[in-house]
């Protein structure tokens, strides 16, 4: 029941946005649906693990073996409970913002986060599959009709990018079809895949799925759509990307590759250890030359991501429990930064930093508050990203399937540094020193902004010193996903 | 009274929280009432709380809050532990902290209201991380305290938030932190490895049991987290930059409580540190190293401040030394009496720029003696205090660590005494050209010369007292026996720990040592105040004294093989690597995808011919593959 309504409200709702044809309405409208949503969404964590409501089941596709197949488990919860977050705070936080036949717009935001829902609450291969091209759709829409300047390169690009993938997953997808024994799409039929699909054959058919969710996450060298990507699309469809969408590419394997093919996993952990590594290490280097606020947003998550990717690799409860907080937080955070990065470029119609200084005496209240968001950024304690570093990190390190765990720690760890010296120099250079022409104009934030950073900053502060109640929620999965990721065990 | 130490640093959190939220609204009084009224109250019930503590047979207790990380078999509470070693640093910063959150109140008094709050704000946040660090029962909230007070200080020497060099002070002193705290984070996921816990209790119980190289790597690593925080070798150059903070903040901060957490912390594992050997020269080797370099380089400083901040690195060496060889009470000993001094000459300081009206050259100063009496007689005890002339305080402390280097190694011990000879020398060389001589600033500055209010002189007189007796708690047992409280109430912490060393040699050794010590240190004021009290040092430094003047040009160092290959490298990435290799190699991809169309799109020819006969090729090609490859 409740996961059918988390779908069928927004994708309901953007369906019906298409016909409102007023900007005010929509806007409103599409407001009114994703809040709808977020309650849903907090009922279904209020039922508790065991209720019949988290789950649905209905015929389909049966000549295909694939049913409609939904449900709620910790982790489709958590991230679910981000969607559901998300919106109502980006329809908010972005309310200002003008755009052309609003109502398309907005329609299209709903319809990306059906989408968006149905990805996190598949329990079906094929539905899975539909609901990923549903939520991308979308936003190749959104690119291209509303973005910036170099929207229809960057969008092509992204096109390109995500539209390989898929079809390497899709291959994937039908490759292991084929191999089940009562020839389903469901994901138990996939998970008794593990100990009939040979070692061999485990071994090519990861890189099918790994290379899909690389592209999503992304993970270094597939990563360059994403800079470009976020820098052209109008800034609400960057948050939605980046704060959730990039969740698809680890949830994708948390789900879908690690638990089906553990052999492969385990065979290239080392290898997909490596890039993820190097590419964190390379955007927090890449960051530091960065002079659009956006592109330096981008590349900080790229290293984010890649340290949330390597703990799926360690294999150790501590690191996937890392994993699970850390995808919620990562997109509360990331969608603070970039509310005010929009906030900025509407006021000031720039975001370069280099032409920007001094905000922080024309605009406390949003200096105080960027500097609180920056620092769950850069993860320090009792922001909530801390918790999630620490376990992600001590996950790493205490890896049981590499020999190469401390390494792996250590170098990965000089990101920890290294985001410490992108988001000061941001900081300073934006928010410190002296005003110059432009910021002197500067206005402080508006209540509606106020508002939804100052939650922002409060999940922060709340799950940086009492994550428990999130750390419980996901318990049952990490455990589930790691008993199933066991190779000794098949 | 113990169950309710949480309030201790949760009355600074509450300061914080009125102070920043209602910073546009609260008059400059209100600002102070709370922003010092809390830290009274904590030094109140901290002070209940010892009562406890010094009782004999006290046990440490443990209080726990609530489960802050639990995960799999890894529990991380988030729990206060009570005992000597914490109840001495809780006093330690509730008490000198409420006297600079006292001194501030009239420092600071020309800042506008929002700002005045906003500095207070930062001051009590910085207090709850500080004691944070202190109650932690594990190494994970210590972390938390101690990434805490990074930030406070980060905020704090960044105050001035408009003047630019004052943002790269603070950003340097964050990143340096952040270098070392890498390290500590390390050995903290080391311990979760190697114990299963990162309990106090639970790893110092195990610690015995392990082998010697996983306690020499972890020792190690935790030292490189202090060598951030407490500014030693190769992480210290951020400290004298960070005295572009207000000097009260330096005084608190900088000097009294914040730098002193690599000592704290260590002491606190004074367990393992005892267990691997190895770690403890190299504590010991690069306590020395720093005592002795930052020495060198106060000889040649003429800001104030930069004087004291390189003797703060000085003195932390010393600490280092301490704990290095064992001397755990010693360091810790130091810890506290330098907080007085420092503290004291800190202030000091903030209120001779504060008559000088912002001026901090001491060439350009000179002769305030008969101006700012009771500033003066301050400094000058702090002076003594930190130069180690008996019975002030700075002496006692000093010795006990000397004492203890000359158990370990005779060569420790001449390095330590030089280093006090500089000390005292660069201190009176400080002291004679700021009050003694003639005045040499212009006529509107000496004209403007005053005492500071009653709000700034009276921290200054406690803490002057301080400074003056509070060698008095740890009398060596050459004097008198059983004469050494400090010693006696640690003893619970350290005695599995510590190294016992005076006693060896004798008394009669022990007095030689204390003899030499303090012939050393006279030599040293005298010397000292003979040369600069009628002719004070305001040439230009040449040759050698331009090296140290330059700080032995380890700035500049650090730029030519970090900063700027660092710089030099992202923008290689950036300009290179990522526009002209991976985004070619894509761009290539999709060019060939492009350029391959155009190709296949002529094999589309119309003309039936033409497919048959591809046809008749594949077929005959799926034919060969079926007949040689499949076999």
């Amino acid at each position: 029941m409740i996961p059918v309504l988390l779908i069928a409200i927004p994708l309901i709702g953007g369906l019906a946005g298409f016909f409102i044809k007023n900007d005010k309405s929509a806007r409103s409208w599409s407001l009114l649906i994703s809040l709808a949503a977020l309650v849903i969404s907090l009922w279904g964590l209020s039922v508790g693990a065991k209720s019949p409501l988290l789950h649905a089941d209905a015929e389909w596709l049966p000549g295909l073996g694939s049913r409609f197949t939904v449900g709620l488990d910790g982790m489709g919860q958590i991230l679910c409970l981000l969607t559901a977050i998300a919106f109502p705070v980006i329809f908010i936080a972005t309310w200002r913002d003008e755009y052309r036949k609003a109502w398309n717009f907005y329609a299209l935001m709903l319809l990306s986060q059906a989408g968006l829902m149905g990805v996190f609450l598949a329990m079906d291969a094929l539905l899975f599959y539909f609901f990923w091209e549903l939520a991308l759709i979308p936003v190749y829409f959104l690119c291209s009709q509303w973005g910036g300047e170099r929207r229809i390169q960057a969008t092509f690009k992204f096109f390109i990018y995500t539209f390989v993938g898929s079809l390497l997953m899709l291959v994937g997808i039908i490759w292991l079809y084929s191999h089940t024994p009562d020839h389903s799409f469901s994901l138990k039929s996939f998970y008794g895949l593990r100990s009939i699909v040979g070692g061999a054959d485990q071994v090519w058919m990861f890189w099918l799925f790994f290379i899909a969710f690389a592209i999503k996450m992304p993970i270094w060298p597939l990563h360059t759509w994403q800079p470009d990507t976020y820098e052209q699309s109008p800034t609400a469809t960057t948050m939605v990307l980046s704060g959730i969408m990039v969740k698809m590419g680890l949830f994708g394997m948390i789900r879908w590759l690690a638990p089906v093919l553990p052999l492969g996993t385990w065979a290239w952990g080392d290898t997909a250890s490596g890039l993820c590594i190097t590419g964190m290490i390379y955007a927090s280097l890449v960051a530091i030359k960065q002079d659009d606020l956006k592109r330096l947003v981008a590349y900080s998550s790229i290293a984010h991501i890649g340290l949330m990717a390597l703990a799926i690799f360690a294999t150790t409860a501590t690191g996937m429990q890392g994993v699970m907080i850390q995808m919620f937080n990562h997109g509360i955070n990331i969608i603070g930064m970039w509310i005010v990065v929009d906030l900025i470029e509407r006021q000031m119609g720039t975001r370069k930093i280099s032409e920007l200084g001094g905000l922080a005496q024309k605009a406390p209240a949003l200096a105080i508050l960027l500097v609180i968001v920056a620092l769950a950024n850069v993860a320090l304690p009792l922001t909530n990203a801390f918790v999630g570093e620490f376990l992600l990190f001590s996950g790493v390190y205490s890896s049981k399937v590499t020999q190469y765990n401390v390494v792996f720690t250590v170098v990965a760890g000089l990101s920890i540094i290294l985001s410490a010296i992108y988001t000061l120099n941001m900081i300073q250079k934006v928010f410190f020193g002296n005003t110059n022409a432009l910021t002197e104009k500067a206005k402080d934030i508006k209540f509606n902004e106020k508002v939804v950073l100052a939650a922002i900053v409060v999940l922060i502060v709340v799950i940086g010193v009492y994550p428990k109640p999130v750390l419980n929620l996901t318990k049952e999965t990490v455990d589930m996903i790691l008993t199933k990721m066991d190779y000794k065990k098949i | 009274m113990i169950q309710l130490v949480w309030l201790v640093p949760v009355l600074p959190l509450a300061g914080f929280l009125i102070n920043g939220l209602f910073r546009n609204s609260l008059s400059k009084g209100m600002t102070s009432i709370v922003g010092c009224g809390v830290l009274l109250a904590s030094f109140i019930l901290s002070l209940l709380i010892f009562g406890e503590v010094r009782q004999e047979n006290f046990q440490a207790v443990t209080v726990t809050l609530f489960d802050f990380i639990s995960v799999d078999k890894l529990h991380i509470p988030f729990a206060f532990q009570v005992d000597q070693l914490s109840i001495l640093f809780l006093l330690i910063i509730t008490g000198v902290g409420f006297l600079i959150h006292l001194y501030s109140t009239a420092y600071m008094h020309e800042e506008e209201a929002p700002h005045f709050a906003r500095y207070f704000a930062y001051l009590n946040l910085f207090v709850f991380s500080m004691l944070l660090l202190v109650l932690g029962a594990n190494f994970v909230i210590l972390f938390i305290g101690w990434e805490g007070v990074g930030l406070c200080s980060y905020l704090l020497i960044g105050y001035w938030f408009k003047n630019i060099d004052y943002g790269n002070a603070a950003k340097k002193a964050f990143i340096m932190n952040r270098i070392g705290d890498l390290g500590f984070l390390i050995a903290i996921f080391w311990m979760i490895n190697q114990f299963g816990s990162v309990n106090f209790s639970e790893v110092f119980t195990a610690a015995p049991g392990t082998s010697t190289a996983v306690l020499t790597g972890i020792t190690l690593l935790l030292f490189v987290g202090a060598t951030g925080k407490s500014a030693q070798i190769p992480l210290y150059t951020w400290l004298p930059d960070a005295m572009a903070g207000p000097t009260p903040v330096s005084a608190l901060i900088h000097a009294a409580t914040m730098v002193t957490a690599g000592i704290y912390m260590i002491a606190r594992s004074n367990i393992l540190y005892s267990l691997a050997p190895l770690t403890q020269n190299v504590v010991a080797i690069i306590g020395l190293a720093t005592a002795l370099l930052a020495a060198t380089i106060a000889l040649k400083q003429n800001d104030i401040k930069k004087v004291l901040a390189y003797s703060t690195v000085s003195q932390l060496g010393y600490m280092f030394l301490g704990l290095g060889v064992g001397a755990y009470t010693g360091a810790v000993f130091h810890v506290m009496t330098h907080a007085f001094f420092k503290a004291l000459l800190f202030l000091g300081a903030g209120s001779v720029i504060h008559a000088m009206g912002g001026e901090q050259d001491i060439r350009k100063m000179g002769g305030l003696k008969k101006y700012i009496r009771t500033t003066h007689w301050t400094f000058l005890i702090g002076c003594i205090a930190i130069a180690g002339i008996p019975p002030f305080s700075g002496f006692f402390s000093k010795d006990e660590i000397l004492a203890g280097a000359f158990a370990k190694s005779p060569v420790y011990y001449v390095v330590g005494v030089f280093t006090a000879l500089l000390t005292a020398f660069y201190m009176f060389r400080l002291y004679a050209t700021t009050f003694l001589g003639n005045f040499r600033g212009t006529h509107d500055q000496e004209h403007h010369l005053h005492e500071s209010p009653s709000a700034m002189t009276i921290p200054l007189i406690v803490l002057a007292l301080l400074a003056a007796v509070a060698g008095f708690l740890g009398v060596p047992e050459a004097f008198a026996k059983n004469s050494h409280w400090l010693g006696h109430f640690l003893e619970p912490i350290f005695a599995r720990g510590a190294v016992e060393h005076a006693a060896e040699g004798g008394v009669s050794q022990e007095w030689m040592l204390m003899g030499i010590s303090v012939v050393v240190a006279l030599i040293g004021v005298i010397a000292a105040w003979t040369r600069f009290s009628k002719k004070p040092d305001l040439a230009e430094p040449s040759g050698f004294g331009k090296v140290l003047a330059n700080k032995w040009y380890v700035d500049e160092l650090y730029n030519a093989i970090i900063v700027r290959p660092l710089y030099a490298i992202s923008k290689f990435l950036n300009n290179v690597i990522e526009k002209w290799v991976i985004d070619w190699l894509v761009n290539g991809v999709g060019r060939l995808v492009q350029y391959g169309s155009r190709q296949l799109r002529l094999l589309q020819s119309g003309q039936v011919g033409g497919y048959v006969l591809l046809m008749v090729i594949g077929i005959l090609a799926l034919f060969l593959v079926e007949l040689f490859v499949k076999k």
